[in-house]
């Protein structure tokens, strides 16, 4: 179990900001949901607790430690990243990607051991691939690729998870399936979550805190009911909502608003 | 992975192809010398063994000062070569990328030219000017492409191909230009050409006693980097969340490649085909996993060099065919059979 702190955080490409000012506090065992409009920040946000970005200014914390003053293989050791899809030139089979996500165990010379190929052959029953483990990973769909991500992910046996909008280009199907399956981690294991989300309906029902991004900034932090209201919503994605508590999941269910010109006459 | 016996039994087959081109090599020129003469004459200068002489003294003498130090030569270029460029396609994650990709054939080409201009008869270690500024000019230039690709601490690995096709673009552009005006500077256009094409001109044991360790210890080193360089096909960022220090073991491969090609070139000059084929039908052949792809294509190059070599001085003996032509001439079609017997899409 491991916690992540942003204090006063920065970040800035080569042109402006693009964080402001984010502090953020994240307990071991919690599953949280970042969302805002494209270019609000998210994305960077996930690169910034993995560590492969620096802040400008700030300082980010893992498990109380400093990101940056660890190695790139200690951090791969506690914290694993999905991506919104990876491309693999190689011809390697399934098994091989998830058995990349060994790589910060590795010793230089020496083969894989056989906790490694436990660990990946439980990475993907966990995930429900095992089926797929000698297939070639670029003749996979991209559902079926995105779930090898995830399990080279869990491979790693991370204590914190980042998912950088890990659904974004599946169907309802595989986007229920990835997120029930990370849910469930979270729960049984106690598995830190922070994902990147595009859609704010799966982000109500999957989670139990959300942060909203605006222009860099932290615009709302806390559970779905505070975070998605209508007017939050219409502010920061300037766009017509109503919103309302499902009767059948109990959560926040938001409801896109078209504007009459658009809505085909009954 | 899974099938680490029959891995294994490959790389040993490879390594058998690789004793057996030596020997074959070592056994035909402008005089045939028998394989079991051959074999012996190794055996008692090992000196574990003393056979009875079947051979003459100047038998002795062309195998071990002149055909075995060039056999070996080649092998070692083959093996530096082919490494270097399962090192270069594994880190620019590009099949087009070989040995030379990013300006060691430019910048070597032209540091032996300049060599060939200057009135200066040097020796050091056994080596001449011309293949001490053909290394220089290789290493020379990938660091120069290097630090161009350079920004903000980062060197991406498109920046970095972009400026080494432009400073090999640069580089070959003075190329033509000395060669246009070789008359006024008196320039030796076959040796330019012979350089171009590729010629392995080991003449004594001293050279290989410099370019062996180099080689051979490069492709030990390489191997501490197979896991990277799986890791490294997940892109940079992904390497990165698996662990790896990225910008780290890019200068290191980068090095280690630019160090193998260049050590080849200055004894061989540019041959061809091998940095970019070699891997390619290793990978064909047995998949990408680096950790038998390395030594795997270090042997296979190392063997097909030596073959390669042993046609272009044989084929139209006394005259030597340039070994890069020969190459191209038979590696291209054996690649194309690899790549049409293999029924699905090539993912490189």
């Amino acid at each position: 179990m491991i916690g992540l702190e942003l204090n006063q955080v920065d970040f800035s490409y080569f042109d402006g900001l693009v964080l402001q000012d984010i502090n953020l506090s994240v307990k071991a065992g919690e599953m949280v949901g970042l969302l805002g409009p494209n270019g609000s920040g998210k994305t960077t946000l996930i690169k910034l607790a993995s560590g492969i970005l620096k802040p400008g200014r700030g300082e980010i914390r893992l498990d109380g430690r400093r990101l940056t003053s660890l190695s790139r293989r200690f951090i791969a050791s506690n914290v694993a990243v999905v991506p919104q899809q990876f491309h693999i030139p190689f011809a390697f089979t399934t098994s091989e990607v998830v058995m990349l996500g060994r790589t910060p165990f590795f010793r230089a010379l020496a083969d894989e051991s056989e906790t490694d190929r436990q660990v990946v052959d439980n990475s993907l029953e966990l995930v429900g691939i095992s089926e797929l483990a000698e297939r070639r990973f670029d003749e996979l769909s991209g559902g079926e690729r995105q779930k090898v991500i995830l399990a080279m992910a869990l491979a790693q046996q991370p204590k914190l998870l980042l998912l950088d909008e890990p659904t974004v280009h599946l169907d309802i199907a595989h986007q229920m399936e990835i997120l029930e399956l990370v849910r469930g981690l979270n729960i049984g294991q106690g598995l830190t979550v922070i994902a990147a989300m595009h859609d704010l309906n799966l982000a109500s029902l999957y989670f139990d805190r959300l942060i909203l991004l605006k222009e860099g900034r932290v615009w709302a932090d806390g559970t779905p009911k505070q975070v998605l209201t209508e007017a939050g919503i219409s502010e920061v994605f300037a766009a017509s909502v109503r919103v309302e508590v499902h009767p059948l999941t109990g959560v926040p269910h938001i409801v896109v608003m078209p504007s009459v010109k658009a809505v085909k006459p009954q | 992975m899974k099938h680490r016996n029959k891995l294994v039994l490959v790389l040993s087959l490879l390594g058998v192809c690789l004793i057996a081109a030596l020997f074959l090599a070592s056994a035909f020129g402008a005089v045939a010398i028998s394989m079991p003469d051959i074999f012996k004459m190794a055996l008692n200068k090992i000196a574990i063994f003393d056979f009875p002489s079947t051979w003459n003294a100047a038998e002795e003498t062309i195998i071990f000062q002149i055909r075995l130090p060039r056999v070996i030569g080649g092998a070692l270029v083959g093996m530096a070569l082919a490494t270097a460029g399962v090192l270069f396609q594994g880190l620019l994650r590009n099949p087009m990328a070989d040995p030379y990709i990013i300006g060691t054939s430019a910048g070597a080409a032209l540091g032996a030219t300049i060599a060939m201009l200057l009135p200066i008869n040097l020796a050091f270690l056994g080596f001449g000017l011309v293949p001490i500024a053909a290394f220089c000019g290789a290493l020379g230039t990938v660091f120069l492409v290097y630090n161009l690709a350079r920004v903000g601490g980062k060197t991406p690995i498109i920046s970095m191909l972009l400026a080494g096709v432009v400073i090999s673009a640069l580089m070959a552009s003075i190329m033509a230009l000395l060669i246009f005006m070789s008359d006024r500077l008196q320039l030796n256009l076959q040796s330019v050409y012979s350089f171009l094409l590729g010629h392995i001109s080991v003449t004594g044991w001293g050279q290989l006693a410099v370019i062996a360790p180099l080689v051979v210890g490069g492709i030990i080193f390489a191997r501490f980097f197979a896991f990277h360089l799986n890791a490294l096909s997940l892109g940079e960022e992904g390497a990165a969340y698996v662990g790896v220090n990225v910008e780290r073991d890019k200068i290191v491969i980068l090095a280690l490649g630019s160090l193998l090609t260049a050590a080849a070139v200055s004894i061989s000059g540019l041959i061809g085909f091998v940095g970019l084929v070699v891997p390619h039908a290793m990978r064909l052949s047995f998949g990408p996993d680096h950790r038998f792809l390395l030594p795997a294509a270090a042997l296979g190059g190392g063997a097909f060099v030596v073959i390669a070599d042993l046609l272009a001085r044989t084929v139209m003996a006394p005259a030597e065919i340039p070994v890069g032509v020969i190459t191209a001439i038979i590696g291209a079609p054996f690649f194309l059979y690899l790549l049409r017997r293999t029924r699905k899409e090539y993912a490189f």
